[in-house]
């Protein structure tokens, strides 16, 4: 059982490494939409500081739905998810590896950005590693329950990226909340615990829920 | 490990309302080879992918060693002893042959890296193990998906969704001989093709047009 969960983390890592685009695309959409904000609402550090964390919130928001759309694309298009089905092994582990992948792949690479992009919005040092600390256990659960949205629309041909957000961006807003509640508290020198077990019990939850939602909805796709 | 019997019993499948086939019933034992034939759009593909249990049918049941294999411990048993070649053959463009096959098989048993090489040489594919599938005819990629039919012997029952696709004339042939000597030695191997077996007096025919 354990054989086969690694040999699929090395084969999403190949997958990746053969097409970095995919991996690159969202980080540079996020890198760029912070890069834009300063320039287009000048650079007052006061004012930069109030939006920061909201403005790395929305476009994280962002850059992990972008980067959801193609999560079971390929493999339901070229008969793998079939495969994956029809396997002995439990569809839930297999998709969870795959998930952990992309969140790896997404999020963590987010939250390693997001120290430079923080600074140049005029967040004092103390309060970034409150930052990724939310955004690593937010963005978790951002790829946890995307990951169920894109399984929902892995057999629609065409316009499935419009659904997914429709069905995935209402239940990111406690995420969002959360995250930039956490912020806002960091900011005036609060505790931030709360915010972060808050965030611990979403991200708990959906590890434990979002796999058996995913699989099932891989199976109403994959028998259409 | 030779295969149990398979009953179609009274199996009826619809798509968007559309009566595919209806009252199916069939026996297949070891040592059976089924062709499932019939016109485009006549539900060849449907009725594989119900057999394999990818698909759900609108009534009747499928009985593998006299347990459904529909759902609970039938449905394992079953998964276990079922080799799935599906029309899309789970050919990665961007792995390669060797990579591909390591993970096709790991998701039944890890097989090693001889015996991929081994099954690759047996399709015609030797000095193709590290070439990405991409850079690949379709024939040669079809073969890829077939080197499984060698790695995954454990599995007595063979679905076959239009195997032959983009071989050549050398390859038929040779993938005929593999599926009779598969079923002389106790498996049962089901599959669609457009292409005539006729010459082959061992496999049974189902025509799907006709039983409609």
């Amino acid at each position: 059982m354990g054989s086969v969960l690694w040999q699929l983390l090395r084969r999403e890592w190949q997958l990746t490494w053969r097409r970095p685009g995919e991996v690159l695309n969202p980080l540079v959409f996020f890198a760029m939409v912070i890069t834009l904000f300063p320039l287009a609402v000048g650079p007052e550090p006061a004012l930069l500081q109030r939006m920061a964390s909201g403005v790395i919130w929305v476009a994280a928001l962002l850059a992990t739905l972008l980067s959801l759309d193609g999560l079971f694309r390929s493999d339901f298009e070229d008969g793998s998810l079939e495969q994956w089905v029809l396997s002995p092994h439990p569809l839930t582990l297999l998709v969870l590896v795959k998930v952990l992948h992309h969140w790896l792949m997404c999020g963590v690479m987010l939250v390693l950005l997001t120290p430079v992009l923080g600074m140049m919005l005029a967040l004092p040092w103390s309060v970034i590693p409150v930052l990724c600390a939310t955004l690593l256990l937010g963005t978790a659960v951002l790829s946890l329950l995307g990951a169920i949205g894109a399984a929902l629309t892995v057999g629609l041909k065409g316009g499935g990226s419009m659904l997914l957000a429709l069905l995935i961006l209402p239940l990111y807003i406690p995420v969002l909340i959360l995250g930039t509640g956490a912020m806002d508290a960091a900011l005036q020198g609060l505790p931030v615990q709360g915010y972060l077990l808050w965030l611990g019990c979403l991200a708990v939850l959906a590890l434990s829920l979002a796999p058996l939602a995913i699989a099932a909805g891989l199976r109403i796709g994959v028998s259409e | 490990m030779a295969a149990e019997q398979i009953d179609i019993i009274d199996l009826a499948c619809e798509r968007d309302e559309r009566e595919l086939f209806a009252r199916l019933d069939c026996c297949l034992q070891a040592g059976d080879v089924l062709q499932v034939a019939g016109p485009n759009g006549a539900g060849k593909t449907s009725l594989l992918r119900i057999l394999a249990g990818l698909m759900p049918a609108s009534a009747g049941d499928i009985h593998y060693a006299g347990r459904s294999i529909l759902g609970g411990s039938g449905r394992e048993f079953w998964r276990r002893h079922l080799l799935f070649l599906g029309h899309a053959t789970a050919v990665k463009a961007t792995l390669s042959a060797e990579e591909n096959l390591s993970w096709l098989c790991a998701l039944d048993q890890p097989v090693d890296r001889e015996a991929i090489w081994d099954a690759l040489a047996a399709v015609g594919l030797r000095g193709y193990e590290d070439v990405p599938c991409r850079q690949m005819s379709a024939g040669q990629q079809r073969r890829v998906a077939l080197a499984r039919l060698r790695l995954q012997t454990a599995k007595p029952v063979w679905v076959l969704d239009e195997p032959f696709t983009a071989l050549d004339r050398a390859a038929v042939q040779v993938l005929e001989q593999q599926i009779l000597a598969f079923a002389r030695d106790g498996g049962i191997a089901v599959l669609t093709t457009h292409h005539s077996l006729d010459h082959l007096n061992e496999v049974r025919r189902l025509d799907l047009g006709r039983v409609c």
